[in-house]
């Protein structure tokens, strides 16, 4: 059983498409990126995935479907929006308290460790907290449950780096192992790459791009080209080319890596640079349709 | 702690990728806890529902204190029984009124801002993260003004008149008031029951349409929710007066805020009841068809509310 199943799914708010047609299946253990510019319908997909949101077409989230039991579907989903949501009355021992009284699957000495090691008071209010302590004290709670999917939309939007940096770190260290799910949304792109095992490209309501990162690593390249080779580089059909301190940077797709080596410096491409490259040339979207 | 043992990671071979992969089955929270922890959510967020009533508890409680001192250097020794006898009957009345109409009001208040609020501060995003159904919340809701607020309030007017007869004894006492004969005619235990008869009868179950509906409009309006709740209110009373050139909607208003058939126990002078209702009395309401229309009007109202917070994230 796939964790997420989604065929055909379409949403749309009145004459707008939010969501034209999207399938994906992402299994256990994975983490999953969900990359697209603003209003591409990355929210409406992860609305749809935790039941906020009614659609059109088939989706199974761990086997429910999430619009009819979103409450069934909870005690096996954690679900951060973004760091505004927890209500700011809440004071963190009644929060403690109250994930404790309705989630089965919440452990409370879990929550208090992860609380322990940073500077957030039991007594204090969300109100009183800053910015990045109601990050911490959320991602506490919901890396307390032990949840099979856990679905991240824009964690980190508003945090200064460093608390950006932490928030993955702990994510990965503490909480990933190979029986959950991750999906994450987000701008920071470049932050992300190297916790990622999947990604998924979406503009304008479909899935432009869905790779894993050893697909990704293996089918792009980008390379720094000699000035006196660019002629050449650009007879291999580079699917983008950008100017970085004076100097061209060729993205190529499927090319051949010691082909490449004799035109520069061959590296990884950021999935950012790719996703300019790909979004940003509607003639390259054809080709990565699709799976 | 064995807290962060559990989080090893487990060996892959035992995790078999794809498929439900074993897990400790978990007793699932029971409705009643559930129902439970959204009250006390309710609780923690709306303090200012047992706060206020406490301030104006201990507002009463202060002006009958400076009332009894008053007394106490008034009344001569061996006064007529009838002077305090009057003034302590109005000053109870005063007390239950007085906290009677704060209830309403709050009620009223947290009506407005129940499912408004969760979705102004964004909140109603974690709230809908967590396994509690829509249904739950809006019932638990629905709750306070019906059955929370009202057992505040009357559990306020017990220990409101209970410590004023307590102060009024001590004081008069001294006096050689004759407290006995006073107490023969003033039974506090007759006019709790008739307290609690009729908080719960008029102002909880027989006013059920009104907070459902309340608990309706703040949940549909996106800002204004006291205007939006009136307006089509006042939009079907002008309608009916201008086509059929008639008050029955109105009519029905009243009669409903007045509390129909529960308010048998109402002295007929107005004021507040004084006698325990009678079996006779709670039969009468029970078999209402008013009390079952009103229930049935109000499970309208909190159906729709439900969906409508199905649908509804922040504004």
């Amino acid at each position: 059983m796939s964790v997420i199943d989604a065929r055909s799914l379409r949403k749309k708010y009145g004459a707008t498409v939010a969501l034209d047609g999207i399938d994906l299946r992402i299994e256990q253990g994975r983490i999953l990126g969900l990359i697209g510019p603003n209003g591409a319908g990355k929210s409406t997909a992860i609305n749809a995935i935790l039941g906020l949101t009614p659609y059109e077409g088939e989706l199974r989230v761990l086997g429910c479907d999430p619009w009819a039991a979103r409450d069934r579907l909870m005690r096996e989903v954690a679900f951060i929006a973004d760091v505004a949501v927890l209500p700011r009355w809440l004071q963190v021992s009644q929060a403690l308290d109250y994930m404790a009284g309705v989630h089965p699957r919440f452990d409370r000495a879990k929550a208090e460790s992860f609380l322990a090691r940073t500077a957030i008071g039991r007594t204090s209010r969300v109100r009183e907290l800053s910015k990045g302590m109601v990050t911490q004290l959320h991602l506490a709670l919901v890396m307390a449950i032990d949840a099979r999917l856990l679905v991240l939309d824009e964690p980190t939007l508003g945090l200064d780096i460093l608390f950006r940096k932490q928030f993955y770190d702990s994510l990965l260290n503490d909480y990933f192992d190979h029986s959950r799910t991750i999906v994450v949304t987000t701008h920071q792109v470049e932050e992300i790459q190297n916790v990622l095992t999947d990604f998924m490209f979406i503009n304008r309501g479909r899935i432009v791009l869905t790779s894993t990162m050893e697909e990704f690593e293996s089918r792009y390249a980008e390379v720094t080209v000699h000035p006196d080779r660019l002629t050449a580089a650009r007879a291999l059909k580079p699917i983008h080319e950008r100017q970085v301190f004076g100097r061209s940077t060729l993205l190529f797709e499927h090319a051949d890596r010691p082909q490449l080596q004799e035109l520069g410096e061959v590296r990884t491409p950021g999935i950012a640079d790719v996703f300019v490259a790909v979004i940003g040339n509607p003639a390259a979207a054809p080709q990565g349709m699709g799976h | 702690m064995s807290g962060t043992d559990s989080t090893a990671i487990p060996d892959p071979s035992s995790e078999p990728q794809g498929s439900g992969s074993p897990r400790p089955v978990t007793a699932l929270p029971s409705p009643a806890r559930l129902a439970y922890w959204s009250l006390r959510r309710e609780l923690w967020e709306n303090r200012w529902v047992y706060i206020v009533p406490l301030i104006v508890a201990g507002l009463v409680l202060l002006g009958f204190a400076f009332g009894l001192i008053k007394a106490h250097f008034s009344l001569k020794t061996g006064a007529p029984l009838r002077l305090p006898q009057a003034w302590i009957g109005e000053a109870f009345n005063f007390a239950s009124g007085v906290l009677m109409l704060t209830y309403l009001v709050i009620a009223a208040i947290y009506c407005l801002g129940a499912l408004h609020g969760e979705r102004s501060d964004r909140s109603i995003l974690f709230w809908k993260s967590l396994p509690v159904s829509d249904v739950t919340t809006v019932i638990v809701k629905a709750g306070m003004p019906i059955i929370v607020l009202p057992a505040i309030t009357f559990a306020l007017i017990v220990v409101t008149q209970a410590v004023m007869s307590l102060a009024a004894i001590v004081v008069l006492l001294g006096k050689g008031v004759d407290m006995a004969a006073m107490w023969a005619q003033m039974s506090l235990l007759a006019m709790w029951a008739a307290m609690f008869y009729h908080l719960f009868t008029v102002h909880a179950l027989y006013y059920a349409p009104f907070y459902g509906w309340l608990l309706l409009a703040s949940g549909w309006a996106r800002r204004a929710v006291f205007l939006w709740a009136g307006l089509p209110v006042v939009a079907i009373l002008i309608i009916e007066k201008l086509v059929f050139d008639s008050a029955a909607f109105a009519h029905m208003l009243l009669s409903r805020l007045e509390g129909g058939p529960a308010a048998i126990a109402f002295p007929p002078h107005g004021g507040m009841p004084m006698q325990a209702p009678t079996l006779g009395n709670v039969a009468a309401f029970l078999a209402s068809p008013g009390l079952w229309i009103g229930f049935a009007v109000c499970a309208v109202f909190l159906a729709a509310a439900v969906r409508l917070r199905r649908y509804q994230g922040p504004i």
